[in-house]
């Protein structure tokens, strides 16, 4: 009878539209069969607020029987949304390890009715096979991050520049919009490094351009670690930084304890990387928003240290 | 070329590190007077200079290349004692330091965060469990090494693989940290004095082998069980036991590490605190010239290998090198370095010596015809 129930909204998506199918989806009896494949929490900071995220919005109060899978393997995660399938949930939410070898597996799942949803991680595939992508848009940080920078309206602009593992979604991202200043000539590169998310290499790197006596007033660094190693370096060669001091200090990802920094004056900015994607599904499979792209970015906020508020720092932080 | 023509057989083993660090020094010299003369540089500053300047919390420190260079090393240096102390015993390398670090530090941050307030005792007793922690997984290392018969590289690659995620098990995927004046004069500066306290630490670590040395034979021990395990057993020496030792007493150098790391920063990240050391660990022992097959060790060569890795390192970020490309001209010099050192590049050098020296006597002989 479920099974016949998916079907049917699945003909009535394809008939008629996004909106009518969602609709549907939300309003019958019973808890909702939700699985959820996943990465493991342990994979980072992130993950782990992505993970109680999903386990806040997906509860039994809110009409959903969840079920979760995690691994940082590919063929793992197949196997578990494979399990899910014939176990017969009504929606599969996906974060991909990899974004290849999902065709097969989303193509069953569409057969048997069940929707999907990506979150974070897009998947090649046809459009078609999910429902929507709730995805981060890290150039968008990068760009929300640089005009921010512009918009203080520094005399002038000598920037520090560190990066996160080159070739990550996130470096790539962050680094796009910085680039482009420096091309410009709007902003000057003091240095630009990489050091691979790693703390003690940040404080390295920084401590080097001191040394040299270059003169600099940006620290841009593409993660909140990355950027405490930094400041750390400023601290022992008295260098002051953050709201009232020399050095613009500059962070991402809205870890709490960088927020406090934020909220003490120790920094300036930190760009959020959001992985509270769990609601925006869930208003979508409950009919309560709707959609007309398949890809939605999941808005996300940079924060000034002159305007954040402790009420911020519970609600957007990640961590404790 | 002259210069190692002389140096060669004059400090013995410590000859390869001590040349490197003089190349070094030179190299960075060199830059300095080019910069400095030739290119005339404005308000250029020197690679050597330090200077005694305030930091931000109102001390008086010391800072400059050369500091970053002995403070940035500590980690290494404390490693590749207790590394050389391994080899030297087992014949092979520990490659799960990096990771044993990460759950020393774990350890470390985990027992601050949970008492009420950081104060010099709970600090200590802090350092005692990542201690404990450390020697009970080093001697699960030891154990496979010793009483196993397991190459201890391939019994240490079991820490080597899941040593990150036990640390992860101990305090959950964020990055925790601990906030106070007394972990931050730990990992920088102590008030009122102006020297890193890592480097500090690196001192009395140094010291407290020196005087094991001078009070027990475990140099000696260590020596004949590396150069003929079954010969040292034969005379009396438990060579399983001289091996487990070596592995706890590398266990309590990977918590000096670990919680130096941490306390530098206030805060682990178990996926990359001290990434990569192992690697520049045994690095550090193989340029102190210190044969990584056993046998007859010098603790001072690996400290100072650990400073050349270290300022090779500053030197390429002080010339802008991108910190990718780093370990690549890391692993030219090393390559060099390690050929230089080998016995078929010194019986060559050695043999070259005695013909010059012999066709030099000949010509003299016949000047004197």
């Amino acid at each position: 009878m479920k099974k016949f129930r998916a079907l049917l909204l699945v003909v009535v998506l394809v008939i008629s539209s996004v909106l009518c199918a969602c609709g549907g989806g939300g309003k019958s009896g019973g808890a909702i069969k939700v699985g959820v494949v996943n990465n493991p929490p342990s994979e980072s900071g992130y993950r782990e607020a992505n993970v109680k995220d999903m386990e806040k919005v997906f509860s039994a109060e809110n009409g959903y029987d969840l079920k979760t899978s995690y691994s940082l393997k590919n063929d793992e995660q197949l196997q578990a949304a494979q399990g899910f399938i014939t176990e017969g949930v009504d929606y599969l939410l996906i974060s991909a390890a990899e974004t290849t070898g999902w065709d097969e597996v989303l193509k069953k799942a569409k057969e048997a009715g069940i929707k999907v949803y990506l979150f974070d991680r897009m998947i090649d595939v046809d459009e078609s096979l999910y429902e929507a992508a709730v995805v981060s848009d890290m150039a968008k940080e990068g760009e929300t991050a640089v005009k921010w920078l512009l918009d203080q309206n520094l005399p002038e602009y000598n920037v520090i520049h560190i990066q996160g593992a080159m070739g990550s979604d996130a470096q790539i991202g962050r680094t796009g919009a910085l680039d482009e200043q420096f091309a410009s000539g709007k902003m000057k590169n003091v240095v630009q490094q990489t050091a691979t998310w790693d703390e003690a290499e940040a404080k390295k790197i920084v401590e080097s351009v001191i040394n040299s006596g270059e003169d600099f007033n940006v620290i841009y660094a593409e993660n909140d670690g990355m950027a405490k190693g930094a400041v750390a370096a400023l601290d022992e060669a008295g260098i002051t930084h953050g709201v009232d001091g020399k050095v613009v200090v500059m962070g991402f990802d809205c870890n709490k304890w960088a927020l406090r920094e934020l909220l003490a004056g120790a920094w300036n900015y930190d760009g959020q990387c959001s992985p509270f994607q769990a609601q925006i599904i869930s208003d979508l499979i409950k009919g309560v928003k709707t959609t007309s792209t398949k890809k939605i970015i999941n808005e996300e906020k940079g924060f000034d240290a002159k305007a954040l508020t402790q009420s911020d720092i519970d609600t957007y932080g990640l961590g404790e | 070329m002259k210069k190692n023509k002389r140096s060669f057989g004059g400090l013995g083993q410590l000859t390869i590190p001590v040349i490197a660090l003089a190349l070094l020094i030179l190299f960075n010299l060199v830059r300095d007077l080019i910069f400095i003369y030739y290119l005339k540089v404005p308000n250029y500053v020197s690679f050597f200079s330090i200077e005694l300047t305030k930091n931000n919390m109102e001390n008086m420190v010391l800072a400059g290349n050369l500091i970053s260079i002995i403070n940035g090393a500590s980690e290494l240096a404390i490693l590749a004692m207790g590394m050389t102390l391994v080899t030297a015993a087992c014949g092979g390398q520990d490659i799960s330091v990096g990771a044993a670090a990460a759950i020393a530090g774990s350890v470390f941050v985990k027992v601050l965060k949970s008492s009420s307030s950081i104060t010099g005792v709970t600090v200590a007793i802090a350092f005692v469990c990542a201690c404990i922690v450390a020697m009970l997984f080093s001697s699960f290392n030891g154990t496979l090494v010793a009483i196993f018969k397991i190459q201890p590289m391939i019994a240490t690659l079991i820490l080597y693989t899941c040593g990150r995620s036990i640390a992860y098990w101990i305090n959950g995927g964020a990055t925790p940290t601990v906030d106070s004046p007394l972990i931050t004069a730990i990992g920088g500066f102590i008030p009122g004095i102006p020297v890193p306290t890592p480097v500090l630490i690196v001192i009395a670590v140094a010291l407290l082998f020196k005087l094991i040395f001078k009070f027990t034979s475990l140099e000696l021990f260590t020596q004949s069980v590396g150069i003929n395990g079954s010969a040292a057993r034969l005379n009396g020496i438990n060579s399983t036991f001289i091996k487990l030792l070596s592995f706890i007493i590398l266990g309590v150098c990977v918590a000096f590490s670990g919680s130096i790391g941490v306390s530098r920063l206030g805060l682990i990240n178990h996926e990359t605190l001290l990434i990569d050391i192992e690697m520049d660990t045994i690095l550090a022992v193989a340029i102190g010239g210190n044969s990584l097959g056993g046998g007859k060790f010098k603790i001072g060569g690996s400290i100072i290998g650990a400073y050349v890795i270290q300022m090779l390192t500053i030197t390429l970020y002080a010339m802008k090198v991108s910190s990718t490309d780093v370990k690549a001209y890391k692993a030219i010099v090393i390559i060099l370095l390690v050929v230089i050192g080998s016995p078929v590049v010194k019986a060559k050098f050695e043999k070259l010596m005695s013909n010059i020296r012999r066709s030099g006597q000949s010509i003299s002989m016949k000047g004197a015809q």
